[in-house]
């Protein structure tokens, strides 16, 4: 076990509502490895972040996904969580009437009783959301309101980071968390991010743009189309996508899917 | 190895912590209901003449009266000759008992559903009356109460030691005539609390009323009378639990409350009578009538409910705001999951100038629940400046059970000013999974979502009670859930 890589994806196949999306992933993270995922819309990008994750409605057909050496698709989504996997989701779903504060420590305490550390107190906690609430410039009143709820787009994403540096993972993955994002907003998520970077923690950034890259800077980059990996390099593998768009990756290319319009 | 729909599923195993039964030797009358079963139950209560007859006059109403059709609730027709309709575990002595007479089974049974009948240094701030079936079993504290003037005892003792006072507010607000069920309870009620504040006093803590149903095939019909005098104020808490049978059973009480001049009320209910299992099988019928009336200026009455039990319950705690300026105010939340059924709500009825009500309805389905809030708010004519805000939300756990809203409202003053806001929303499976992707259990969300849900009502509990119905409700969605 102890010589096995972090987070080993061999021919996942998924699919939604009986459409196969996934066809065949394969994917080796080690510890510390930042990759990104790249692809044009409806590859799969958001569905293998989901898998992973374990939300329902994505039907794992074949395939298997070791992290730390345990079957992680065995793995109730709660434990996921508590063993380090955290998704940065893509649209954070609004919690009325519970806030943020709560929810976050709830959240914490329940990973630190799992890993056998003492719960926070409110004090304690508090400390540290003040701490790490600088991290991503959020506001202190944004930790006080109900979950996500009336938050701006921008905030969303920007809780989405507060949350990943609270709850320490040591696999988080950014599914799209540039999409929304005007470039200031881009400029602090991503920043945060980064500080967020360790050898300890291992990131998968899935986005659609290339923009992001140019803020967190990925060891390996992958192109996934139609359901699987089609080609996987360095961060330079960017700047040719930027150049070229997908349809060169695609053995055969589905009607219209080029270079992305920004159409977000 | 698959993630396969984990959907928000059926309701499961539900556990119902106060189901046992305690082995005690009981004193009942034969089941079924006739003139003969009320004069025996006034004569065991050793009642004055003028009570037995306001009992029979009660009793031959009801003969003449058919059960109420309109609530939304269903169940199949009760027998009401095979209840038994008094039942009282025996005792050695008569007369008022002190709590080393009363039988230690019983104690440990109150013991047991977390009742302090021992009057104990860490919770003194609270004084019990403990009504075990049919009858009165401990009130605590009564001396330390009796110093400020307050009188907490049993509705037995009161009859028998302050008759005048009974005579004087018994009916007063809910009329032997009043409806179906409040009037069986006239002719039969056994027991209940009776709590007298008198003028100017504030009570120096807070006054409870623990109701257990024990006995099988056993109705309970109590009786409640508070009369808070002129600048009084206190707090009064209701509990209900009940073992779990297969049966049916009965549960018709009435509540009565009498605010005088500036004189404030608040009455908090935490309802956790058996629910019935997730079948539908068991369960008590709650039906229960709680009204008070502000009867003079500035009074207040606050209603706090945490229904969470019950087969079905219909009851509709209202105030009746007679007093210039005075405030009437309903706080609820409402559980009903496997196949209980609640029709539920208030009425607020406005006669005096610039009267002011505040409801605010919190009811949560799941499983196969039904759950209607049903409110009325009048403004009668001479209702000058009256003013109501009504707030009615509803949260479905699950796509199989049902939320209803049938608001009544009825103005006869053009001065009235009404607020009526309602929601509906649904717990999700994009929010049950948000917090499991941050490491929090499906049931420790669902608890989450439904506290949040009803914060507003619980800050209007008294401390110890608001973290109890937390956890209840906690229990009572257990397995909510998939």
């Amino acid at each position: 076990m102890a010589n096995s890589p972090f987070l080993e994806i061999h021919n996942l196949h998924a699919s939604v509502a009986g459409n196969e999306i996934l066809r065949g992933v394969e994917l080796t993270v080690n510890r510390g490895e930042v990759h990104a995922v790249m692809g044009p819309n409806g590859s799969g990008k958001s569905t293998l972040a989901h898998v992973l994750a374990g939300r329902p409605g994505y039907t794992v057909t074949e395939g298997k996904v070791l992290y730390k050496g345990q079957d992680l698709l065995a793995m109730a989504p709660e434990l996921r969580a508590r063993e380090g996997v955290f998704l940065a989701f893509q649209y954070p779903v609004e919690i009325p009437g519970v806030s943020n504060v709560y929810f976050l420590k709830a959240a914490v305490n329940a990973i630190r009783k799992h890993r056998g550390l003492p719960e926070y107190d409110a004090m304690e906690f508090l400390a540290l959301v003040r701490q790490k609430a600088k991290l991503v410039e959020i506001d202190e009143d944004l930790v006080k309101r109900p979950v996500n709820e009336g938050f701006s787009g921008g905030e969303k994403k920007r809780n989405e980071i507060f949350q990943m540096a609270l709850l320490d993972p040591a696999l988080a993955i950014l599914d799209e968390t540039d999409s929304g994002l005007d470039i200031d907003a881009l400029r602090i998520v991503a920043g945060g991010v980064n500080q967020l970077r360790s050898p300890e923690r291992s990131m998968i950034v899935v986005t659609h743009y290339q923009r992001l890259l140019n803020y967190i800077v990925p060891d390996f980059l992958h192109v996934l189309v139609e359901g699987r990996i089609v080609r996987s390099g360095g961060k330079e593998l960017a700047l040719e996508l930027e150049e070229k768009g997908y349809a060169w990756l695609e053995k055969e290319p589905p009607p219209s899917v080029g270079v992305p319009a920004g159409a977000h | 190895m698959v993630t396969e729909n984990a959907s928000i599923l059926e309701l499961t195993n539900r556990e119902y912590k106060a189901g046992f039964v305690t082995d005690i030797e009981s004193e009942s009358v034969p089941p079924g209901l006739n003139e003969d079963v009320v004069r025996l139950i006034s004569a065991k209560k050793k009642e004055p003449e003028w009570l037995l007859e306001w009992r029979l006059k009660a009793y031959r109403h009801w003969l003449t009266m058919k059960e109420p059709t309109w609530q939304n609730v269903h169940y199949p027709p009760i027998d009401y000759q095979s209840i038994v309709y008094y039942s009282a575990p025996k005792v050695k002595t008569d007369g008022p008992k002190s709590l080393e007479d009363v039988d230690p089974k019983l104690l440990e049974t109150y013991e047991k559903l977390g009742i302090p009948l021992r009057e104990r240094a860490k919770l003194a701030g609270v004084a019990v009356d403990a009504v075990f079936d049919s009858v009165s079993v401990a009130t605590t504290f009564r001396e330390q109460l009796s110093k400020v003037g307050i009188i907490f005892c049993s509705f037995s003792e009161a009859v028998q030691n302050h008759p005048e006072l009974v005579k004087k507010y018994l009916g007063t607000v809910v009329p032997y005539t009043d409806n179906y069920f409040a009037t069986l309870n006239s002719a039969v009620f056994s027991d209940g609390s009776f709590c007298y504040i008198p003028k100017g006093v504030r009570s120096p803590m807070e006054l409870s009323t623990y109701f257990r149903i024990n006995s099988a095939n056993t109705g309970q019909f109590e009786r409640t009378l508070i009369v808070a005098e002129e600048g009084s104020y206190v707090s009064y808490l209701e509990g209900c639990t009940a073992p779990i049978r297969d049966e049916n059973q009965l549960h018709a009480a009435v509540v009565e409350l009498i605010a005088l001049e500036n004189a404030e009320i608040k009455y908090s209910t935490v309802q956790n009578w058996y629910p019935g299992d997730k079948d539908g099988k068991g369960g008590i019928y709650n039906f229960v009538t709680k009204r008070g009336a502000c009867r003079g200026r500035r009074s207040k009455i606050s209603w706090t409910q945490v229904e969470t039990g019950s087969s079905i319950t219909w009851k509709y705690p209202s105030c009746i705001l007679q007093g210039d300026d005075s405030v009437g105010e309903f706080y609820s939340v409402a559980v009903t999951n496997n196949r209980q059924q609640a029709d539920t709500g208030t009425k607020m009825i406005h006669i005096g100038k610039n009267t002011k009500s505040t409801i605010v309805s919190k009811g949560i389905s799941a499983g196969h629940g039904q759950n209607t809030y049903r409110g009325m708010v009048k403004i009668l004519g001479k209702a000058d400046g009256a003013r109501n805000y009504s707030q009615c939300d509803s949260l479905l756990i699950g796509d199989k059970c049902g939320a209803h809203t049938f608001p009544y409202i009825e103005v006869n003053n053009s001065t009235a000013q009404m607020e009526h806001e309602a929601s509906t929303s649904k717990i999700g499976e994009d929010q049950i999974f948000y917090f499991q992707q941050r490491g929090i259990s499906p049931e420790e969300a669902v608890n989450m979502i439904v506290n949040g849900f009803c914060k507003v009502v619980f800050k209007e509990l008294p401390m110890e009670f608001a973290v109890e119905a937390q956890k209840l409700l906690g229990v009572s969605l257990e397995g909510s859930v998939g």
